[in-house]
């Protein structure tokens, strides 16, 4: 199989994920296509890695997946909150950055 | 440690001092600062003193590795030019700060503040005549705007806020035009000598003309906004409008002379070519700025903006001497600086006097004033005599050898000049009239005459402006030799008579 | 050339006494007239001194320099503050000093009741002192300032009582006039440089000859600028009839006898411009012969006796420079008329300022009439004054105004006959509009209010009076015996023998043609104002008689043609500078906050939004990239 699919794979979940950003308004949703993106770019750093025979995109993809931890820790926590104070997880809602 | 730096230097650890002050007594803190720019003063004048007439090179040089990795250095150094500029901004700032001891009150800080700009000021004017690196002069030129900026924005009056800001905006312009300038001879310098900033290795540079054209425009309209010329000037009436008269004094005598020095020390100096190749339209510019200052004049309301037009009308004389590129032109050019400062600095001091007594700045508010204030009104008409190149006081000298200069060169330019001096007639002697002669207006019955402190403050720029008028010589003999070098660098000569003998 | 000490004392002098009592105050209120009138008649005595000593040495030795100190030294521009006193200008110092100390003495009384005297005698030594240096400076550039100064005096003696504000009005006219009189001098001096390397006189002299025509032409039509500017002279010469809003004994001193000559002075002093210079002399005695016409028929028209005699004033210096554009000995002769007019007119004021002040300082001649009875002394002055200007011999006007019809005629061709008949024409009218102002004032039905008391004035004022009144009489016959006064200004004027020697008239020709002129215009004068004159100017007169009120028409000229136009380029301008300079500036401030607004419109607070905007940064960043490298 041509190595080359695995990138448009990669390609296409990026893309799937960056609409979902732009077009949902559920704060879970948003978090879990950027969650996507993410995925998707750590595939395409592992190819990469195969493609050129060395290690690189391996780690590299092994820091992404400890930032997406981290940030799912901050990420939740926020949406978590915002839940609280406004009973609304819709990102639309949290427009103060307007003011 | 080279004079010119201690001079720097002296009021800058005044302002330090300044701020240890107790902070309710303002009496006190004027009192200080005066006491500082007297100091100033006696310093320059030592400075003055040793200052040798017949040596044509830069004096009291020091230079000091700043920034090395760039080449750039605190290198200072004065000739005539510079001495003369240097010495009437340390006589205007006593002068200035004694006039104007109330100026204080009515801003958004306190007096310390005031004082603490004026003599951050006063260090920053020393320094850019001093500066002979052209980084260190772009630096100081343009850190002069924040002094200014917060002394028209936090003590004037009227819409102080917008005026300060088009004047920071407008200067912030031309010094961004004039950063790239510099960044290109700087490169250009890299290729050729090595990578220096220093005027004197600047000007041997072998620039190609179309750059060169390019790089003196850089610098030529940063100094004209700064001047100012025709079409670059209206900031400068909306600032003198607003700001207390004495920031006016030290903006339109000083801080407008640095566009006019840098004319002479940087574009003729760095760009002799292209300064010939400009040379005709700077004379069309310097000529409107003559007749469109003098006419906007005439018919201004307000007395800041009346004397804020004369100066630009001024302003176009001493570019006019500058580009006839003679020995007459430059040195009554660099004479008519200074002279500038004192007459358009004594109608400032004047008309702020009035303003403040009549709480206006109209001009039909006033009338008879030489009736009720004889001392006052005194000073305006010589002041204002001053303004319009009388003969016997100072500024007829350096008019006259600018138009004496430019005509040996350039007649047809020189003539309209010349034209200049009845429209000067008419704009002083409305103004005199209006405000001085006819009858006592209603309300100006009891304006109280020129107090002691107010009286000693004038007295010595009336005397200068007299005793400057008949007896010019040590002043012209300081810039003679330092004008005289220009001419030899770029190369050119006083045109013969054509009459032969 | 010999060298002298203690000319500068004669400018020094008068100079320090005006500061003092400027810079005095009302200290000086008490003796300041007195100290002023003082150093006036010190100066006199030094200049009588000069002259005397001049006298005695003899040939070139008779000019006497002085270097005072360097003034300006640029380059191949050096000017001295150095004085000249030679033949020509010791008759002006002598002048000068000499009418000026009895106008200093006349104006104690005369001023005695003004609150400001101290003042006004500061503005007189101020003028002494100014009007001495122009004619002492050794270059061009020394007279400007001496020709500036006399200008700032001026304008501040007219404007002496400027809390009227047409007062001050008339005192900024003159003012300005002036200027535009300086342009020409400012330039004269300037070509000079540019020619000759040089503007003092010595310097000018010796590069004259290696000029080109053109350029001398240029300087000479540049100088005969300034002095129709400085002298009223056509198309300058409007400022004259408002500078008498002065007090008389100015208008006597300034605008009669002394600065109002300094024209006649720069143009003779400039000889030797003028004389390699045809056209620029011609173009002299043309403006010389419109302004004699000119200022004669306002003379015949105006009922105020100040502006009748500054009228006058204005022909007569028409005569001078009509006389100085007829060639070398024309010099020596309109300096002759200017030192017999500086006697007759001086004192014809000093006789004005008498009936003023007098009359309650009415000076209307209408509401006069009858007052030589009340007034003997000065109407026998005037009437010596009189008998002077209109040429009657043996008086002062009528040798120096005789020679100059007489050059007239004789200077050839068209050009002598139309000065000529101009010259004699003035004669005719000058004898008509000064026998008019004779008859009204001083003879006929007595005119005025009941309330006027017209009585003698003190001594102080009638002795100077009665001594200009000698010199009306004697000047001219002494000037004349033995030709002394142009033998005496020949070395400096270059005047040998009359140019051209063709005579047109023999000189007792022209006498009897003035004389019979002089009684066609006395006659018609008497006839007309014997009796009946209307107290209020009628109206019902022909246009000639309008036109000729108004000065013919020359401050209606200067107002439609300049002044209108200049206010409408000055308000014009005014609003181009804030509607378009400063409106294109505002603009570019206006497109930025603008086009700011609409980039805010993108940061609405939606986490969405930023996310495209980002997404489409990244895809616009990738294809640049994309772009640039392929």
């Amino acid at each position: 199989m041509d190595i080359s699919y695995y990138l448009y794979l990669s390609a296409i979940l990026f893309t799937i994920g960056a609409v979902g950003v732009v077009v949902r308004r559920n704060a879970i949703v948003v978090f879990m296509c950027v969650e996507l993106m993410l995925n998707a770019s750590n595939l395409a750093f592992v190819t990469f890695a195969r493609i050129n025979g060395n290690l690189d995109g391996q780690v590299a993809s092994f820091f992404t997946m400890v930032v997406a931890a981290c940030e799912v820790v901050v990420g939740l926590a926020i949406i978590v909150t915002m839940y609280r104070s406004r009973r609304s997880a819709s990102v639309d809602d949290a427009s103060l950055l307007k003011r | 440690m080279s004079i010119v730096t201690s001079l720097e230097l002296l009021p800058l650890i005044g302002t330090v001092l300044l701020a240890f002050l107790p902070k309710g007594n303002a009496d006190m803190v004027k009192k200080f600062a005066f006491i500082i720019s007297l100091v100033v003063l006696g310093v320059a004048g030592v400075m003055a003193y040793k200052f040798k007439t017949n040596v044509s090179d830069m004096q009291f040089v020091e230079s000091r590795n700043w920034i090395s990795s760039f080449g750039i250095k605190y290198a200072v150094g004065i000739d005539g030019i510079a001495l003369v500029l240097i010495l009437m901004a340390t006589i205007l700032v006593p002068v200035v700060i004694l006039a104007g001891w109330n100026e204080s009150e009515n801003g958004k800080w306190g007096p310390k503040t005031f004082y603490s700009l004026i003599l951050i000021l006063e260090t920053m004017m020393i320094g850019v005549f001093a500066a002979t690196d052209v980084f260190l002069f772009y630096v100081i030129f343009e850190a002069m705007l924040i002094p200014v900026y917060f002394l028209i924005g936090g003590y004037g009056r009227g819409e102080r806020a917008a005026a300060a800001m088009k004047f920071l905006l407008y200067s912030l312009l031309g010094g961004l035009l004039m950063l790239a300038a510099i960044i290109g001879i700087y490169v250009i310098a890299g290729n050729q000598i090595g990578y220096t900033f220093d005027i004197g290795a600047l000007s041997t540079l072998h620039i190609d003309s179309l750059t060169e054209n390019f790089l003196f425009l850089g610098f030529f309209v940063a100094f004209a906004i700064k001047a100012p010329l025709w079409p670059f000037h209206t900031w400068l009436p909306t600032a003198a409008k607003s700001a207390t008269p004495g920031t006016s004094v030290l903006l339109l005598g000083v801080l407008d002379k640095v566009g006019t020095y840098g004319m002479i020390r940087f574009c003729i100096t760095l760009f002799p070519h292209a300064s010939k190749t400009f040379t005709p339209v700077i004379m069309v510019l310097a000529v409107i700025s003559i007749l469109y200052g003098a006419f906007l004049a005439i018919g201004q309301r307000e007395i800041t903006g009346l004397i804020a037009f004369t100066s630009i009308s001024h302003f176009g004389f001493i570019t006019l001497g500058i580009f006839a590129m003679t020995s007459q032109g430059l040195s009554g050019a660099t004479l008519y600086m200074v002279n500038h400062g004192f007459s358009t600095g004594a109608l400032f001091l004047v008309a702020g006097w009035m303003i403040y007594r009549r709480k206006s700045t109209h001009i039909e508010d006033f009338g008879g004033l030489q009736r009720v204030t004889p001392v006052m009104a005194w000073s305006f008409f010589l002041a204002g005599m001053s303004a319009l190149a009388l003969p016997g006081l100072s500024s007829f000298v350096s008019e006259f050898l600018v138009l004496v200069g430019t005509f040996t060169r350039y007649p047809v330019a020189a003539i309209f000049g010349t034209t200049g001096i009845i429209l000067a007639a008419l704009y002083v002697l409305i103004v005199v009239q209006k405000s001085l002669h006819g009858p006592v207006q209603e309300g100006n019955e009891n304006l109280p005459d020129l107090n002691l402190r107010e009286k000693v403050a004038i007295a010595p720029i009336i005397l200068l402006l007299v005793v400057l008028g008949f007896f010019p010589k040590p002043l012209l003999d300081a810039i003679n030799p330092a004008t005289q070098t220009v001419m030899t660098h770029s190369g050119v000569t006083d045109p013969a008579p054509k009459a032969g003998k | 050339m010999t060298t002298s000490s203690h000319l500068v004392y004669l400018i020094a002098l008068p100079l320090f006494s005006s500061a003092l009592l400027l810079l005095l105050g009302r200290v000086a209120d008490k003796w300041g007239h007195l100290l002023a009138t003082l150093i006036s008649a010190s100066a006199f005595a030094i200049g009588v001194a000069e002259f005397i000593a001049m006298h005695n040495r003899s040939g070139a030795a008779r000019a006497a320099t002085q270097k005072i100190f360097s003034w300006i030294s640029v380059g191949s521009f050096k000017v001295d503050a150095s004085l000249l006193l030679d033949q020509l200008s010791i008759c002006f110092v002598l002048l000068i000093t000499g009418v000026g100390t009895l106008i200093h003495i006349y104006s104690i009384a005369y001023m005695s009741h003004d609150r400001d005297r101290r003042r006004f005698f500061a503005y007189l030594n101020l003028f002494i002192a100014a009007m001495l240096l122009l004619v002492l400076g050794d270059s061009y550039l020394n007279l400007y300032v001496g020709w500036e100064g006399v200008g700032l005096a001026s304008y501040l003696l007219i404007g002496f009582w400027n809390q009227k504000p047409a007062y001050a009005t008339a005192a900024k006219k003159a003012f300005v006039a002036n200027r535009v009189g300086d342009v020409g001098l400012s330039l004269a001096i300037m070509i000079s440089f540019a020619q000759f390397g040089s503007v003092s006189f010595a310097g000018v002299k010796a590069g004259a000859p290696h000029a080109s025509k053109a350029a001398l032409t240029a300087i000479g039509l540049m100088l005969l600028l300034a002095a129709a500017g400085k002298s009223a002279q056509f198309p300058l010469q409007s400022w004259l009839g408002d500078a008498m809003a002065g007090p008389t004994p100015v208008s006597a001193l300034i605008h009669a006898a002394t600065m109002v000559t300094a024209g006649v002075y720069l143009i003779t002093r400039s000889n030797f411009i003028f004389d390699a210079a045809p056209t620029a002399r011609l173009m002299v005695a043309i403006v010389g012969g419109i302004t004699l016409l000119f200022g004669a028929l306002i003379g015949t028209a105006k009922d105020d006796i100040k502006k009748a005699l500054a009228a006058s004033t204005m022909s007569q210096i028409g005569y001078m420079i009509l006389a100085a554009g007829l060639g070398p000995v024309g010099y020596a002769i309109a300096i002759m008329h200017l030192l017999t007019h500086g006697f007759f007119k001086a004192g014809m004021f000093l006789g004005a300022g008498s009936v003023m002040h007098g009359m309650d300082d009415e000076v209307n001649m209408r509401r006069f009439g009858g007052i030589g009875k009340f007034m003997p002394i000065t109407f026998a002055t005037f009437g010596l004054g009189y008998l002077a200007i209109i040429g009657v011999p043996p008086f002062a006007g009528f040798y120096s105004k005789d020679k100059i019809i007489e050059l007239a005629f004789n200077a050839g061709g068209t050009k002598g006959w139309i000065l000529g008949i101009a010259t004699l024409l003035g004669a005719a009218i000058t004898a008509f509009y000064m026998t008019r102002l004779v008859v009204m004032t001083f003879v006929g039905a007595q005119r005025w209010d009941e309330k006027a008391h017209p009585h003698e004035s003190p001594i102080l004022m009638w002795l100077p009076m009665g001594i200009l009144a000698i010199g009306s009489v004697a000047s001219g016959f002494l000037f004349n015996s033995g030709n002394s006064l142009v033998n005496w200004l020949a070395p400096v004027l270059n005047a040998n023998g009359i140019e051209g020697g063709k005579e047109l008239m023999k000189p007792a020709v022209v006498s009897i043609l003035a004389l019979v002129a002089v009684i066609i215009g006395v006659g018609i004068a008497v006839t007309k104002y014997r009796s009946n004159v209307p107290v209020e100017a009628p109206e019902n007169v022909s246009v000639f008689t309008k036109i000729a009120r108004r000065d013919l028409m020359q401050d209606a000229f200067n107002e439609a043609v300049l002044m209108r136009p200049g206010q409408a380029l000055t308000a014009g301008l005014v609003k181009t500078d804030h509607y378009v300079i400063d409106g294109l500036v505002r603009l570019v401030g206006a497109i930025f906050l603008g086009s700011a607004k609409g980039l805010r419109r993108i940061q609405n607070g939606y986490v969405r939004s930023y996310a495209l905007i980002m997404v489409i940064g990244a895809l616009a960043l990738i294809t640049t990239i994309w772009v640039v490298t392929l």
